[in-house]
């Protein structure tokens, strides 16, 4: 039915952009008020406290504010590269009403307390048959766009959001596996360590694939577009993506380390972790590099600053994620405020900022403006976004490797010489840092919202054509 | 065969892939007109670029 239309079909990507922002700025609250809850308990109000919180946090941001960011620009890069119309306009749909549905059931049911226990995948089993309903449709709709496309290549942004879609859906099936005892109760289909197995396979996964593969797909669409010069190198795309797809599936051990899991799949782990040092900076290297001969449009263009300093992030995490995989290094990081400081540096700096960039890219474009309603308002929205991530992990870091210090720390005779407690005490200054850094990037967001519906005011709905590629030999 | 050794075929067999994908792409020589096709993919479309960003059409534009 489609393929008798000549334009694009934007409005499910205009959809899925707004909604990036939205749900950014609401799951960026819930992890502003979370941070503040630490700092001053007394906020814990009633079931509105940090253990039903933060699960809403953590749902909200990677799943709401990510997978809407994924889903628009997914949906936008695989049409414009393909040269066709989306597959089935239906579908593409109802992906959109779907995921929305989940995004709300979410947010009811964790504050209540239903969930799994798994952490990234708490949800019941009834949303979780709707998640599988709706990535199953993803997928049909996807790959539907890419058998139709009109030109022979896929273009690797492609090939990224391919197998992050592919990965989700295996990982998704496999650790969502669990025995209903009533319509809100389940338990996992596994027991003991390899419960705790699979639910890391399934949590680190979902770190390289639902938060890596997806957004460096938008990092080989957005920086050459941006950059106005094709990636700096094409081959290297090809071994960075396949490169990712044979390790990251056996990094997930890492997460227990010193557990009953057997010594010698923490080692694997281990390795596997390290060995992604590779790809990932060739990765972060190729992106990068895509700005060489035309560094001086960084100076003026807060678009390509958010891409560029987004990779710096994806950069700086990647180093330090295979170094706190060492199990020595784990030995003192693990259970404390580092791996938060970690996983915000990763999240925040690289995963937010490649989709904040992403988005302003499109906002402007799928309203039929030249530019966003205030360009300046962009580069007000990357300092107090910038600021807001080293404010927060440089206080992770230090309460972080503060914990690991005082919790290790034994008297000659053999006792610990700090009580728990006091590790928490000392944390206290640092939580506070690490509140107002989250308050200066939810503000960023909050500046982004406002620059959006000015554009979004007056501007119309254009669906760009599809036109034959020019030079184009299929 | 035993199971242990058919984990351990799977990871060789995974390992010579790869090293085959890299030679594929970097050792090939024929290889790198499709590849720089496929890298400037993202720019063959610049009128689509033009109509969303509510710019007239460029006149010189070739047919292809």
């Amino acid at each position: 039915m489609s393929e008798t239309q000549s334009t694009y079909n934007y409005k499910v990507v205009r959809q899925f952009a707004v909604m990036t922002v939205i749900w950014g700025i609401v799951g960026m609250l819930v992890g502003v008020i979370i941070a503040a809850q630490l700092v001053w308990p007394e906020l814990n109000l009633g079931f509105l406290h940090f253990g039903r919180l933060r699960p809403l946090h953590t749902n909200a941001v990677i799943f709401a504010f990510g997978g809407c960011a994924l889903f628009a620009t997914s949906y936008y890069v695989v049409q414009r590269t393909c040269h066709t119309r989306i597959f089935s306009d239906g579908l593409a749909a109802f992906t959109f009403w779907g995921w929305q549905l989940v995004i709300l059931l979410a947010a009811i049911t964790l504050p209540l307390g239903y969930t799994q226990g798994k952490e990234y995948a708490e949800l019941e089993w009834p949303i979780d048959i709707l998640i599988t309903l709706v990535w199953v449709s993803y997928a049909i709709v996807f790959f539907g766009t890419i058998i139709k496309r009109k030109v022979s290549h896929i273009y690797v942004a492609n090939w990224f959001f391919g197998g992050f879609i592919l990965a989700v859906a295996v990982l998704h099936l496999v650790n969502s596996a669990a025995i209903p005892v009533s319509f809100t109760k389940s338990y996992s289909a596994y027991a003991g360590v390899q419960d705790a197995m699979i639910q890391w396979w399934y949590g680190h996964n979902a770190v390289g694939f639902f938060l890596t593969a997806g957004f460096l797909g938008m990092m080989y669409y957005f920086v050459p577009k941006q950059a106005g010069r094709p990636v700096y190198s094409y081959r290297l795309s090809v071994v960075h993506f396949w490169a990712l797809i044979f390790t990251y599936m056996w990094a997930g051990p890492h997460h227990l380390h010193y557990t009953a899991l057997p010594d010698w799949t923490q080692s694997v782990g281990m390795i596997f972790s390290l060995i992604l040092l590779a790809p990932s900076w060739g990765g972060m290297i190729n992106g990068i590099m895509t700005m060489s001969g035309a560094w001086n449009k960084l100076r003026d263009d807060p678009i390509l600053k958010f891409l560029i300093t987004s990779l710096s992030f994806y950069g700086m995490s990647t180093f330090e994620g295979p170094m706190m995989a060492i199990k020595t290094v784990n030995a003192l990081s693990h259970y404390t405020d580092w791996t938060v400081g970690h996983v915000h540096s990763g999240a925040l700096g690289w995963v937010a900022m490649v989709s904040i960039g992403s988005i302003y890219y499109l906002l402007p474009r799928l309203f039929g403006k030249p530019e966003m309603h205030s360009v300046k308002l962009i580069t007000v929205h990357f300092w107090v976004a910038t600021i807001g991530v080293v404010l927060y992990i440089a206080s992770m870091w230090i309460a972080g490797v503060m914990q690991g210090l005082m919790w290790r720390a034994v008297n000659a005779d053999g006792t610990l010489t700090y009580s728990f407690v006091e590790a928490v005490k000392g944390s206290y200054p640092f939580w506070a840092i690490r509140f107002l850094g989250g308050l200066l990037f939810l503000s960023g967001m909050l500046i982004m919202a406002f620059n959006m519906f000015k554009t979004i005011a007056g501007g119309k709905s254009v669906n760009a054509p599809v036109l034959v590629p020019a030079g184009h030999h299929a | 065969m035993e199971i242990n050794d058919l984990r351990s075929i799977v990871t060789v067999v995974s390992l010579l892939t790869f090293l085959g994908i890299v030679w594929w792409t970097f050792g090939l020589k024929g290889n790198k007109e499709r590849f720089d096709e496929a890298a400037n993919l993202p720019f063959a479309d610049e009128e689509a670029d033009r109509a969303e960003l509510g710019l007239p059409r460029n006149e010189k534009r070739k047919a292809s």
